[in-house]
């Protein structure tokens, strides 16, 4: 199955869109791609008639062209029809955005797609789903354009099961200025899974992070899926809901009732190297880092701060989470303090954490993180900001990460998230270092690098 | 590992829904698995003269398709000094709901530990790691790892232990020897993979290991619902 026309779509078609109820699903995927995307939209009625002065086809047969995506939003027991129609077009794939299938107990109406959709080798995404956005590309989301938070776009394809979580992962991405190549909605996936959206985004240019919402998966998906992630030279991070067990069953083992499906979910997830984040504050987080370092840490931390408080909280977390802290050498201590500016001189504490003190400066910041950048038995290096103090200006951001970019090791910043140091944050972010919003944000981070292990 | 003469143990098992204590252990013996020297005994002098040939102390516990959970209903007798106590527990036993008979078997020492299997509708067959005994399901210290295991699987599924010091040896006590505890699991898991479409969960509970050696000391199998019906 070929995904790629489906994510970069030249036309398309939107079947059911209606000549007079402009909030009807198809008429609001249809509109957006009209005026925002670069597709060629085609509407499709068997009805016929024309909507806002534009043609609404009758069928897909009447369209001048081929269709390389047709957006479904019919009622339920129209789709295996048009999705026969589809087929016999030539269209490159569908996605289903109606309701009415397995989730209301129409699993025969599923099964119907299914069949169709396998015996012909065509591509279906749903049915009951958001369906596939692709920024610059197109849109299937039925929801309003204005409505909508669009992240930057960037290198993180999601993956989401519900559509509902799926926008909320969108609004949150926004939030913190990372960056979405693709997202999608699978819905009831009675075609396409997670496990050839895994394939596809394996060789995707546009991606380089591939993050999940799953639910659960059908028999035997499970095993297939990490299997292929194993394979994936990209981060794959997963987040799980049913976390809960089910009532335990009557006649078992010791090993059945001790290894329950999310203890075995898990369990399994780590030792193929998925990234497991427990809620949506992790994914953002291990999202966010992963798309700047798709690399491995140890996990063998360099802190470099303003703050006394800051380093000890940082340095809790750190422990907490399995991250070492190791000690600097006299030697390397007495180096940094040389470099350090008189003021703080005698002040700073040039252990690890580096505590630069209140007075501290950019340059100070600058060389106490590019000297531990230099230290082989520091992997990572965290930079707790205090934008607020006086020497620190709007530039430290971009010069920190140019140490990055100097050094490659990657750097991890925390600044608070607050409309007046967003310069700062873009200095670290336009260059490729992600910024969190707290301390536990930012160790998230780099245990983000930590467990993932065969990126 | 899987031959005709285990298929055949599998296909006399299957009314029950699960393996019986001394089948359970046929199965592991004839696979190649070191399992500990035990006898199935249906009357006290059976169950006596075994006692006597392998030597006391021994351990007995009761064998009866009604009874899955022996240690629940205090089917496990351990310690057994001489004649008199073995015969106590035999009667003891043979009031217990569908008995059939009783496992008489040498006392053993060593680190317990618990080596499972469970096929899991997602991820097919898993295997489980943890500290052994009656007290598993309190404390829950497992590793689990999808099956086939590789040798680096078995040291992480160790290494994530807390009980990890007591197998690397705690204080002096003596370690569990790894390479027999990788080539265990290994095997083990392997074999599982071969029982994917008749098993559904298994507990060799306790794998006694001591020196050079890990006993199966108890297994149990629990069944497919399908292969059973």
């Amino acid at each position: 199955m070929d995904f790629r026309t489906l994510f970069e779509p030249r036309t398309m078609a939107v079947i059911g869109v209606s000549q007079n109820n402009e909030r009807h699903a198809a008429n609001v995927i249809y509109n957006k791609n009209l005026y925002r995307y670069p597709v060629k939209v085609y509407a499709v009625n068997p009805k016929g008639g024309e909507y806002y002065r534009e043609k609404i086809y009758k069928s897909l047969k009447e369209i001048p062209e081929r269709v390389d995506l047709a957006v479904i939003a019919v009622r339920a027991e129209y789709v295996p029809s048009v999705l026969e129609e589809c087929i016999e077009c030539w269209v490159g794939g569908a996605a289903i955005i109606s309701g009415g299938f397995a989730e209301t107990g129409r699993t025969d109406l599923m099964d119907k797609l299914t069949a169709l959709a396998s015996k012909a080798d065509f591509p279906v995404i749903g049915p009951n789903c958001l369906g596939i956005y692709s920024p610059a590309f197109v849109d299937s989301f039925f929801l309003p354009s204005e409505r909508m938070v669009r992240p930057v776009s960037g290198n993180i394809a999601i993956v989401s099961q519900s559509g509902g979580i799926l926008v909320d992962q969108m609004v949150k991405f926004a939030g913190q200025g990372i960056g979405l190549s693709r997202a999608i909605g699978l819905g009831n996936k009675a075609v396409v899974n997670e496990i050839d959206m895994l394939k596809f985004f394996a060789r995707d240019d546009m991606t380089e992070v591939i993050a999940f919402y799953i639910e659960g998966f059908g028999p035997g998906q499970g095993r297939e899926f990490v299997t292929a992630a194993s394979r994936c030279p990209k981060p794959v991070i997963v987040m799980k809901a049913g976390k809960s067990e089910a009532g335990s069953r009557a006649v078992s083992s010791h090993t059945a009732s001790i290894a329950g499906d999310y203890k075995i979910f898990s369990s399994v997830m780590k030792q193929f190297g998925v990234v497991e984040a427990m809620d949506e504050y992790e994914l953002v987080s291990f999202c966010e880092s992963l798309s700047c370092y798709p690399t491995s840490v140890k996990g063998r931390i360099g802190i470099v701060t303003a703050s006394g408080g800051h380093g000890a909280v940082a340095v809790d977390k750190c422990v907490e989470s399995g991250l070492e802290v190791p000690a600097l050498t006299a030697e390397t201590q007495q180096i940094i303090r040389n470099k350090l500016s008189p003021k703080i001189k005698s002040l700073a504490s040039v252990s690890n954490p580096i505590d630069l003190t209140g007075s501290s400066h950019d340059d100070d910041f600058v060389t106490s993180t590019s000297e531990l950048s230099k230290l082989d038995n520091i992997d990572c290096i965290l930079v707790l900001l205090l934008p607020y103090l006086p020497e620190v200006t709007s530039d430290v951001g971009a010069r920190l990460a140019q140490i990055y970019q100097e050094s490659g090791k990657p750097i991890v910043a925390y600044v608070p998230h607050v409309e007046k140091y967003m310069m700062i944050i873009e200095g670290f972010q336009l260059n490729n270092v992600p910024v969190a919003d707290s301390i536990d944000g930012a160790i998230l981070m780099v245990e983000a690098m930590k467990r993932c292990n065969p990126c | 590992m899987l031959n005709r003469e285990i298929i055949s143990i599998f296909d006399m098992s299957a009314a029950a829904g699960w393996v019986l204590e001394p089948d359970a252990k046929k199965i592991f013996k004839l696979a190649g698995f070191d399992v500990s020297e035990f006898a199935m005994a249906r009357t006290a002098p059976e169950a006596t003269l075994f006692a006597g040939a392998i030597g006391y102390p021994v351990a007995a516990k009761v064998v009866s398709p009604d009874i899955i959970h022996k240690s629940d209903v205090s089917g496990v007798a351990l310690g057994l000094k001489g004649p008199e106590d073995l015969e106590k527990a035999y009667k003891r036993f043979s009031a217990m709901p569908g008995f059939i008979g009783v496992v008489v078997e040498k006392m053993l020492s060593g680190v317990e530990l618990i080596i499972g299997a469970k096929n899991d509708s997602q991820f097919g067959p898993v295997v489980l790691l943890g500290m052994g005994g009656v007290g598993v399901d309190i404390y829950r210290d497992t590793a689990i790892r999808m099956a086939p295991l590789k040798r680096e699987d078995v040291e992480l599924m160790v290494s994530s232990l807390a009980a990890r010091k007591v197998i690397e040896g705690h204080r002096g006590s003596e370690p569990v020897d790894m390479e027999r505890l990788i080539s265990t699991l290994i095997n083990f898991s392997q074999f599982v993979m071969e029982l994917e479409s008749r098993v559904d969960s298994i507990d060799l509970n306790p794998v006694m290991c001591s020196g050079p050696n890990c006993w199966i000391a108890d297994a149990r199998i629990i069944l497919k619902a399908s292969a059973s019906s």
